[in-house]
């Protein structure tokens, strides 16, 4: 049976055909829309941890970040020390998610396994060892 | 049982339990509260330190250039190691090293020289791969992976779940059914490299515990030579249950540090909390809860140190592991329970350890075979295996 990148989900008590047939699927890779890097998008935002994605003009993925229990403000507070740092043209997407270090970790793998290089601006900030995770 | 601790233990426990209150606490200040690695810098400096105190590696057999210590010390030291944020999975940060796969110390000359030594030297890393989704508890019937021999190779197909470190391993031990008909008699340990094609880590499959997620794995065609066979051919249970049952004294351990932590923590904040005019010690509902994480803690430390003698004697220890894996992991989960809740509001945020620890506590009572298989190992021994 081929396999989909994808978790499984509750869809009646049977995870194990779920993961195979694809019901009840939850994305591995971060799918949302893209929002604008601002100071007014990021006003909205929850102060909760999570992970997020910055990209460039292009929507090229260049760092994968996260707002842990140390974060005075969460995502929120996270994504706007992006925005001091990167200034304007830049884009966001984030995922509200008390997992953030295992998502996170999730996320670079699924980078790797994608483009084969970490995004640019992980090359320092990252786990010793990204570890693998087949895609296909 | 003799439970006076001797002066190279006491001296040993003396000197752990400085180096984490000295050395791992102040780092996990700066730390996110649900890591698990340190920096690199830090780690190393740390390993100097467990280096110098003669205790790296303490967890590999004398020959291999380990501690040597029995099981009694090792489990008092387990008891030291865990009492931090990250204690419970893992211990002071990995900075006494790691023993590797226990399993390989009984793998032929060319299989430690390709797998054993190499770990040992930080060069490699390995997964253990028991479970499986139709089920772990019950490895012995549960595994539906096959291996089928074709020439001098062996054909792996099938899936593994709950699979600790697989995604950044170098190799795995990959438990088979080589044999349909026959049970426990029928499965096979497999030595797997993992850049091999026909390996996949499908997914990370994300739990309680934000680092240290475990992994699914599928195997299509995962072609293994002769070889890499671990042991006998059918013979692969016995390599498997050998290890759970070794690791449920460590495992109790360092629940029961988890807990002592907890406990003294609540004992120091009784002493300054004051509600209604009064300290919280006063209370004869906080004292209670005291009195029962006291009793919950020395009467596990009791069953975990019963255990540690028996293996210590040569003697069978499968009953007392299993007692002291039980007691240890529910005394430890109802003692970190009482611990936040004695902490009120602060007892739930990050800025505490308890939420980590209640987090994790609570995997305890599924890892390393469910309490629910350990009662029944123990009744086994009690009553005799026709009941079942």
């Amino acid at each position: 049976m081929p396999w989909k990148a994808s978790r499984p989900g509750w869809n009646g008590g049977n995870l194990i055909s779920a993961a195979y047939s694809g019901a009840g699927d939850m994305a591995i890779r971060m799918e949302k829309a893209w929002r604008p890097l601002t100071a007014e998008a990021l006003a909205g935002l929850p102060a909760q941890l999570g992970v997020y994605q910055i990209a460039d003009d292009s929507r090229e993925v260049i760092y994968i970040g996260y707002a842990g229990g140390r974060s005075l403000w969460g995502l929120r507070g996270a994504l706007q020390d992006e925005l001091a740092e990167r200034g304007g043209g830049h884009h966001f997407r984030l995922e509200v998610n008390q997992q953030y270090l295992s998502r996170w970790e999730e996320l670079l793998k699924v980078h790797m396994g994608d483009h084969g290089t970490l995004p640019p601006g992980n090359e320092k900030h990252r786990p010793r060892r990204i570890g693998q995770l087949s895609l296909s | 049982m003799d439970l006076e601790l001797s002066d190279e233990q006491r001296m040993l426990v003396e000197q752990v339990r400085r180096f984490v209150r000295q050395e791992v606490d102040p780092l996990e200040a700066d730390l996110d509260p649900d890591a698990s690695e340190l920096p690199g810098e830090e780690h190393d400096r740390l390993v100097a330190i467990t280096t110098g105190m003669g205790l790296y590696q303490m967890d590999v057999p004398e020959e291999f250039g380990g501690a040597g210590l029995d099981v009694m010390t090792r489990t008092l030291l387990a008891m030291e190691m865990s009492q931090h944020r990250a204690g419970l999975y893992t211990p002071c940060y990995g900075t006494f090293g790691s023993m590797g796969l226990a399993q390989l110390y009984d793998a032929n000359d060319d299989q430690k020289d390709r797998y054993l030594y190499p770990t040992l030297r930080g060069e490699k890393r390995g997964f253990f791969g028991l479970t499986e989704p139709s089920g772990g508890s019950d490895p012995a019937r549960a595994i539906q992976t096959r291996a089928v021999q074709d020439g001098d190779d062996w054909v792996i197909n099938g899936q593994k779940i709950f699979i600790s470190g697989a995604d950044r391993a170098d190799f795995g031990l990959v438990f088979a059914r080589t044999s349909p008909d026959k049970g426990r008699a029928g499965v096979t340990c497999f030595i797997v490299d993992t850049d091999m094609p026909g390996f996949h880590v499908r997914r990370i499959v994300h739990t309680l515990r934000s680092t240290h997620y475990a992994t699914e794995l599928q195997f299509e065609d995962l072609r293994v030579p002769s070889e890499n066979i671990l042991g006998q051919v059918d013979g692969g249970f016995g390599i498997a249950n050998e290890r759970l049952t070794r690791n449920r004294i460590p495992y109790a351990a360092s629940c029961l540090g988890v807990a002592m932590r907890a406990q003294e923590m609540a004992i120091e904040y009784v002493k300054i909390r004051e509600t209604f005019g009064d300290l919280l010690a006063t209370r004869q509902t906080i004292q209670n809860m005291i009195i029962d994480n006291e009793l919950d803690i020395r009467t596990a430390r009791w069953l975990t140190l019963a255990a540690a003698h028996k293996a210590d004697q040569g003697e069978p220890f499968r009953t007392e592991a299993a007692m002291a894996k039980i007691a240890a992991t529910e005394a430890g989960g109802r003692v970190v329970d009482r611990a936040m809740q004695i902490h009120g509001g602060y007892g739930v945020t990050k800025e505490f350890p308890f939420e980590r620890w209640f987090r994790e506590m609570r995997i305890r009572r599924i890892g390393e075979g469910p309490n629910e298989v350990q009662r029944l190992i123990i009744a086994r021994d009690l009553i005799g295996g026709a009941f079942h």
